[in-house]
């Protein structure tokens, strides 16, 4: 009863919390509101329309939505990149980031979920897949595995920063043997739903481009590039309005891990674009759509990726440069460049880069240059909105906390 | 069950939801809206007894009675005992015509607009041939004068009813399976439109209804199955089944018949006797995609001369 009470309390109080702030603060959500409001109006649209308006076809029938998904997949995985060191070796510098990287993850999960929910034709049907009321295919579908790797990790990770941030506000010491076992379990669970996510795709001999045994692992090294490349551009932009002191040890500790993680990508990369253009069979049509454009039988020449393809390829490079060598990871502005580079790198290479060449040519062969409609570019800005939202919300709450300013008021 | 305790137990349900008294006030709205609560939870098929499975037949042949005027015979006919259809193309007689492809849409409620054909045919230069079968080489949007054209030949693609199944594997409520009788089938009320199933045919068998489908009441086939050619709507993935509403009966699927070249054969692959098992037995016959170790039971072969 008593948890009871103190939990209302610090449900107002977060509340209280949230609506109160600089004229900054109001301009920032009410752009995010703005975007919401343009999202869900797109949404609307294609709920009644039908996914008709977005830019998919049959012979293309995945896209901008989907692409998104396995990008954020990853940045909700990266949270435990930064998790591991510091709970487990009692890493300082980086301990103050792994609250933020838990609250991201927390946002990027439910961005995921929006970003599969807005794909599918009838969402109102979803429970057909839950258990017990429907009729989930689990073992056998990857989806459904995917939909329980991302609940329990959405579920564990809320817990460690409710609990968190609600002992913060009590005032009182985190229990270790709590908070600890279950840190531990988001570790494997964060490595899962990036691997489910992978297995997703690799599961689909139709699709030769994903059905390789390397896209787990690449999904995993590029979510350690992409997750802490966001997480350190919103610690530069939270230090800047003053909300948060990070030290830059802390900062430049976390490029350091970037450029391991984006040494191993492109490793990975340079070994995926060996094997498919050393001796191309047939199933390498879809690389070579992707680095270079295709002839089409009877004429006509597909750029197709190709710049998209570079683009990426220079970004996560120059990012690599720029994180590994210790002189430019130290200047904050070639450190913020680096992470923007990484990022726009890994958003291109994941998301759309992963998923259009994989459905081009389509199974039977046909070309389709797909490009997001507006609808779908509108939705998912909405999306983008709602899981910055959700941010904002969540660190504004933390941060009050962190000043002293919001703290149970009766001693304990 | 009768229809009575059918709808007692519907009772049930709202007292299970506290809503007793509420059920008008439920109902009313929802209904302005289309939105129908015994289609909402409507049950997986093959969940459903023999009663509901009645029940469900019943509201359909009155919901598509009142949407196009006119009498339907719903079905849920099963498949066979001892039967496993398989399928085979002449690929040297087929000419290129497309009738199968329009038969096909007649018979199975397609959508006219957007237009959605279950059958692709492809065109090839013969000369491509020495490449062996290589998709990106065929051409689905030919349209000569006349068919078939010198030094091309054509190559009608549907669904193949694989053995093993990438897209039932996948699927992640289990709306479509492989039927005893070989022909895998979607329920298109527990669908969901997430579209695995089309990232992983490899045959592009699977078409989704991008938009609400229209088919004009005048077009409409009122012989249906309900895990067939029953209409369908927006959000849902269809493919060929093989006309399960005639095979079932005994009758050959609607392309089959449509085929002006009898470049098309249809049969029991259990029985010896049958054509289909014929044809096996006695021409060269091939699968697409065989390294894929789908199993198709859709079989392209070589009539012509004797083996």
């Amino acid at each position: 009863m008593n948890f009871i009470k103190g939990f209302f309390g610090f449900t107002v109080g977060s509340l209280r919390v949230v609506l109160k702030g600089t004229g900054a603060y109001y301009a920032w959500m009410a752009l995010l509101f703005v975007l919401m409001a343009v999202g869900g109006a797109a949404y609307l649209a294609q709920f009644s329309e039908g996914l008709g308006v977005t830019n998919l076809k049959d012979q293309l029938s995945w896209g901008f939505y989907i692409g998104n998904f396995a990008f954020l997949v990853g940045v909700a995985a990266a949270a435990v990149v930064l998790v591991i060191p510091a709970y487990v070796y009692g890493w300082k510098p980086t301990k103050e980031v792994v609250l933020l990287g838990e609250l991201m993850a927390v946002a990027a999960i439910v961005m995921c979920m929006l970003f599969v929910t807005v794909d599918v034709g009838r969402p109102e049907m979803v429970w057909h897949m839950m258990p017990f009321i429907g009729t989930p295919n689990f073992p056998f579908s990857m989806l459904t595995w995917d939909v329980l790797v991302l609940s329990a990790y959405l579920a564990v990770n809320l817990f460690v920063v409710t609990y968190l941030t609600y002992t913060s506000y009590l005032g009182r010491p985190y229990n270790a043997r709590l908070v600890l076992p279950i840190v531990f379990l988001s570790i494997p669970l964060a490595i899962g739903i990036h691997t489910v996510t992978a297995f997703l795709f690799v599961a689909l001999p139709a699709r030769p481009f994903w059905h390789g045994a390397i896209l787990a692992p690449r999904f995993i090294a590029s979510a350690f590039c992409s997750g802490p490349a966001l997480l350190l551009l919103i610690f530069m932009v939270l230090r800047k309005v003053g909300a948060f002191k990070i030290r830059d040890e802390a900062l430049v500790k976390v490029g350091e891990l970037m450029a391991y993680a984006m040494a191993v990508n492109l490793f990975l990369l340079g070994t995926e674009v060996f094997k498919e253009l050393y001796y191309p069979t047939a199933h390498s049509i879809h690389a070579e759509f992707q680095w270079f454009g295709i002839e089409e039988h009877g004429g006509g020449h597909h750029v197709g990726l190709a710049a998209w393809a570079w683009m990426a390829l220079s970004f996560n490079l120059t990012a690599f440069v720029l994180l590994a060598v210790p002189a430019f990871r130290h200047k904050t502005s070639l450190l913020t460049l680096g992470c923007v580079l990484a990022f726009c790198g890994v958003y291109i290479e994941k998301g759309m880069g992963l998923l259009l060449p994989g459905m081009t040519p389509g199974v039977l062969g046909e070309i389709y240059e797909y490009a997001p409609s507006a609808t779908e570019i509108a939705v998912g800005v909405g999306i983008w909105g709602t899981g910055a939202l959700l941010f904002t919300l969540m660190v504004k709450v933390t941060m009050a906390i962190n000043d002293g300013e919001f703290r149970r008021k009766s001693p304990a | 069950m009768s229809s009575d305790s059918k709808r007692a137990s519907r009772r049930e349900f709202f007292k299970v939801l506290g809503a007793g008294a509420a059920t008008a006030a439920v109902t009313a709205p929802t209904a302005a809206l289309g939105f129908d609560l015994d289609t909402f939870f409507q049950k997986h098929f093959r969940r459903m007894d023999d009663d509901e499975l009645q029940a469900v037949i019943e509201r359909k042949a009155a919901e598509y009675a009142k949407t196009y005027g006119k009498e339907f015979t719903v079905k849920a006919t099963p498949a066979y005992e001892d039967v496993l259809f398989g399928y085979g193309l002449d690929i040297s007689r087929c000419i290129g015509c497309r009738r199968c492809v329009h038969a096909c849409v007649e018979e199975n409620n397609q959508s006219r607009d957007p237009e959605i054909q279950w059958i692709r045919v492809l065109e090839f230069e013969r000369e491509s041939a020495i490449r062996g079968i290589d998709l990106e080489a065929g051409n689905p949007y030919y349209d000569p004068e006349t068919v078939p054209q010198k030094d091309k030949f054509y190559m009608p693609i549907a669904c193949m009813q694989c053995e093993d199944s990438p897209c039932t594997n996948v699927c992640p409520t289990g709306a479509t399976w492989r039927s005893n009788d070989g022909i895998v089938v979607i329920d298109y009320d527990w669908c969901i439109g997430c579209r695995y199933c089309m990232a992983a045919c490899p045959y592009g068998a699977r078409h989704f209804n991008w938009k609400e489908p229209t088919l004009p009441a005048d077009e409409v086939n009122t012989n249906i199955h309900l895990l067939g050619n029953a209409p369908r709507k927006k959000g849902v993935v269809e493919k060929c089944h093989w006309c399960i509403h005639r095979t079932r009966e005994g009758k050959y699927p609607a392309c089959l018949e449509a085929c002006p070249v009898g470049a098309r054969k249809f049969g029991n692959l259990l029985d010896p006797d049958s054509e289909i098992r014929q044809i096996m037995a006695t021409k060269r016959t091939f699968v697409l995609k065989s390294e894929l170790g789908t199993n198709p039971k859709f079989f392209y072969f070589f009539g012509g001369a004797e083996r």
